[in-house]
């Protein structure tokens, strides 16, 4: 996904780079099957988190892309994104349960009024063309389906700037969430009931005629559609079109002047926008196994919204290393902010880690703050304050240490967003620009390799 | 001598709320002609620009590009009285064919005989006035609005540099310029999304390049355009103009903030691009050195009225002109 487009050279690069990641997804995935029995670390096993992760990650990071595509690349700030995953996954939803299941799934209101099924259509779900095809068409239907929605929500609202925009977009991913759970709608989506039963990755998984697993690629599918939707994205960006959006990103009133039609330019980029968030979509109701509307509250919205921002608003790959990043922290890394921890033993590894973090946050922390303070003015008491702060921190750790037991005080349920909150509030005071800024990962690498060059030929 | 009329603004007025920000202004630019427009700060120059650009819809008056009328409005009944307020005037003198006096005459006439021939006459020269007025503005006597937004008159073949400059500033030099080139791209989102037109993407390229080198910014090309020094990055908004192809090309003070040196050689450049590129230019410029050396043909505005338009030696002696620039002498003097 990372290339340079003016040279072939980087689009070989880029697509042996994502051949790779694939190779090592299925690689990652299979080695519980490949390595011999006993020996497997518990982090590899099928049911382990880090799977869950990646097979988030991946659909966020095409969310993610999507609203970088128009948040960084095209300057229209929408909130909608949610409302368009909805539209996506609840399309997807309603065409993949099996007819034989309609009765079960929809039993509250005596059976859907979608009468047919696209797996169903091409053979069932258990066969393979029926898997493939009825599955891809309709991710591809959501997509279509959102993008025909943004297509009319458009219409109006695009004549908004800014904060507008954005209010507008919120507004109408809400209404979109309550009109789905709308019990006269029932026959078609549940009502406020979820669809179950509809083909998930695990379908994908490739198993012997007893049902054991012979090649799992559960998380091989939602990485190559992503993949596949991101690069279209990237591509698009670097097109003649891309430059459009950029170029109204730049400046609305200089880009009309050079002939962009700003209207069609910006109902492009946000019909596209959503077309690939509701393919993300889509690709949700396949990891969570079911489609339902209270799912996709504003709080989504706002969770990729934070993903972009860490990222690098305008970065491709930034929001996709954002993305892995913080569905890690969120789903696995962080997870012990969630419940009362205590560190009985000296020695226990996690006590060891706990520390050695706190001490690294703290200390760095601070000398980051002073460093700052002195660069910009001369506040002797910021900076006194800073360092008190740290010290008082640091005894605390120290006494910790030295009675060699605690609880950690403030962890419960729910604490994990607090420290993202406290996460976000950083990065937008102190690193505007996110990780990569509005630079490529392939930029970064690039540069300093020519920049060695450069060293080299003096 | 080829005197191809290119932009011609016909009682053009441009209204906000009580302000009348541009005044009944008629301008005329030929092929090929360099013509400023000049005026106090405040005089509406940049109003009347816009109202060229489509960046506004002006209230009243016609603009044509190429004797072609492009953007129009002439608001009548209903729509007019919107507008009206203590300027009525404006909207209601231009389309009064009618010749109250002359018809008031042949309804007074005793004599049927006579009364009938002039009747006749009246509405013969009512005719003619009717005809004349349509042959200048096709749609004269409709309230038919054009209003084309700026992309479309760009796309006609006018482009604009701005007074404050507005460069995509995060972008290259090189990309400032390719951006101009995809409006005429034949090209759709799916084709130029999965590269099915080379050649297209090749040719704009090529254009783009040749244009920078033509202009002596080719060795610039891969520096981002906001860390330019200032009168490059001028330079280059030009350049980026005339990457549009444009027939006609509008400059917002493009000497300002520069030196005399560089206001030197701005009219060389501004020679050089009319005769390579085949153009017409219209420009509002405060320097007066180089408003006088350059231009064919001046208009003065003043409180968005027109009130001298000729060569630059008859308005440097205009005393019209003179009392805009400087103030009317104090009558305590005399």
């Amino acid at each position: 996904m990372i290339q340079d487009q003016k040279s072939k050279k980087g689009a070989v690069t880029g697509l042996l780079f994502i051949a790779i990641v694939l190779l090592l997804v299925v690689l990652l995935e299979n080695l519980s099957a490949i390595l011999p029995a006993g020996s497997v670390p518990a982090v590899l096993m099928p049911t382990s988190q880090l799977f869950t992760v990646l097979k988030k990650g991946a659909v966020y990071s095409l969310v993610a892309v999507s609203m970088n595509l128009l948040n960084g690349f095209t300057g229209l700030f929408s909130l909608g994104q949610a409302g368009f995953m909805l539209l996506g996954a609840y399309t997807y939803a309603i065409l993949t349960v099996p007819v034989s299941a309609k009765d079960t799934v929809y039993y509250l209101y005596g059976g859907s009024a979608v009468n047919f099924s696209l797996p169903d259509l091409f053979g069932g779900v258990d066969t393979p063309a029926g898997l493939i095809l009825g599955v891809l068409l309709a991710i591809l239907l959501g997509g279509c389906v959102a993008a025909l929605f943004a297509y009319l929500i458009g219409l109006p609202v695009l004549r908004l700037k800014s904060d507008y925009l954005a209010i507008a977009t919120l507004g109408f991913a809400e209404i979109i969430r309550a009109i789905f759970q709308w019990q006269p709608l029932g026959p078609v989506t549940n009502g406020a009931n979820m669809i179950t039963q509809i083909p998930t990755f695990n379908n994908f998984n490739i198993t012997d005629a007893n049902g054991t697993v012979i090649l799992r690629l559960s998380t091989f599918f939602p990485f190559l559609i992503a993949i596949i939707c991101i690069v279209v994205i990237v591509m698009l960006i670097n097109s003649s079109y891309g430059r459009a959006f950029k170029a109204i990103r730049e400046d609305e009133i200089a880009a009309e002047a050079m002939g962009i039609n700003l209207a069609k330019h910006k109902m492009l980029s946000f019909c596209i926008s959503s077309f690939f968030a509701g393919v993300g979509g889509a690709l949700f109701a396949m990891f969570v196994n079911n489609a339902q509307a209270k799912v996709y509250t504003s709080t989504m919205t706002y969770e990729i919204l934070l993903i972009v921002v860490i990222g690098g608003i305008g970065s491709i790959s930034g929001s996709c290393l954002a993305t892995f990043l913080y569905v890690a922290c969120a789903e696995w890394w962080l997870r012990f902010l969630d419940s009362a921890t205590t560190f009985a033993s000296p020695t226990a590894p996690n006590r060891i880690a706990f520390m050695v973090i706190f001490a690294v946050v703290v200390i760095g922390g601070s000398a980051l703050l002073i460093h700052r303070e002195r660069r910009g003015s001369n506040q002797v008491w910021k900076q006194t304050l800073v360092g008190l702060v740290a010290i008082l921190l640091l005894g605390w750790l120290a006494w910790f240490a030295a009675t060699g037991e605690l609880t950690l005080p403030l962890l419960r349920t729910g604490f994990r967003m607090v420290a993202f909150s406290i996460i976000i509030m950083v990065v937008v005071l102190f690193f505007r620009q996110g990780m990569l800024g509005d630079k490529e990962f392939s930029d970064i690498l690039f540069a300093r390799r020519r920049n060695a060059g450069k060293e080299a030929t003096k | 001598m080829n005197t191809e009329n290119i932009l011609h603004l016909d009682h053009v007025t441009m209204q906000f709320g009580g302000v009348v920000a541009v005044n009944d202004l008629s301008v005329d630019v030929n092929k090929g002609q360099i013509v400023a427009l000049i005026g106090p700060n405040g005089a509406g120059k940049t109003t009347a620009f816009n109202c060229i650009t489509g960046v506004y819809e002006p209230t009243n008056g016609l603009v044509s590009f190429c004797g072609e009328p492009m953007v129009r409005n002439h608001p009548q009944g209903k729509m007019a009285r919107g507008y009206l307020g203590e300027h009525g005037d404006l909207y209601t003198a231009r389309f009064s064919v009618e010749d109250p006096e002359a018809k008031a005459a042949a309804e007074a006439q005793q004599d049927p005989a006579v009364k009938a021939q002039m009747q006749a006459d009246y509405d013969k020269a009512l005719e003619e006035r009717r005809s004349k007025e349509l042959e200048r503005d096709p749609l004269a006597f409709t309230d038919k609005v054009l209003s084309p937004t700026p992309d479309k008159i760009t796309q006609l073949g006018i482009a604009r540099t701005f007074q404050n400059i507005r460069l995509f500033s995060a972008l290259t030099v090189f990309e400032n310029v390719l951006i101009a080139k995809h409006m005429r791209a034949k090209q759709n989102v799916f084709s130029a999304t999965f590269r099915m037109n080379k050649a297209e993407e090749q040719r704009m390229r090529e254009e783009a390049m040749a244009l920078l080198e033509e202009q002596n910014l080719a060795h610039l090309k891969d520096e981002v355009a906001g860390s330019l020094p200032y009168g490059l990055q001028r330079h280059l908004e030009i350049a980026r103009a005339l990457a549009t192809q444009p027939k006609l090309l509008l400059l917002d003070e493009p000497a300002a903030g520069m030196n005399p040196q560089e206001t030197q050689e701005l009219t060389e450049f501004i020679h050089k691009i009319r005769s390579e590129y085949d153009l017409s230019i219209l420009m509002i410029e405060h320097h007066m050195d180089l408003v006088m050396q350059i231009s064919e043909l001046i208009y003065v505005l003043d409180f968005g009225k027109l009130i001298a338009r000729g060569t630059p030696s008859e308005i440097q002696n205009n005393p019209r002109v003179i009392e805009a620039y400087l103030g009317v002498a104090d009558d305590a003097e005399n």
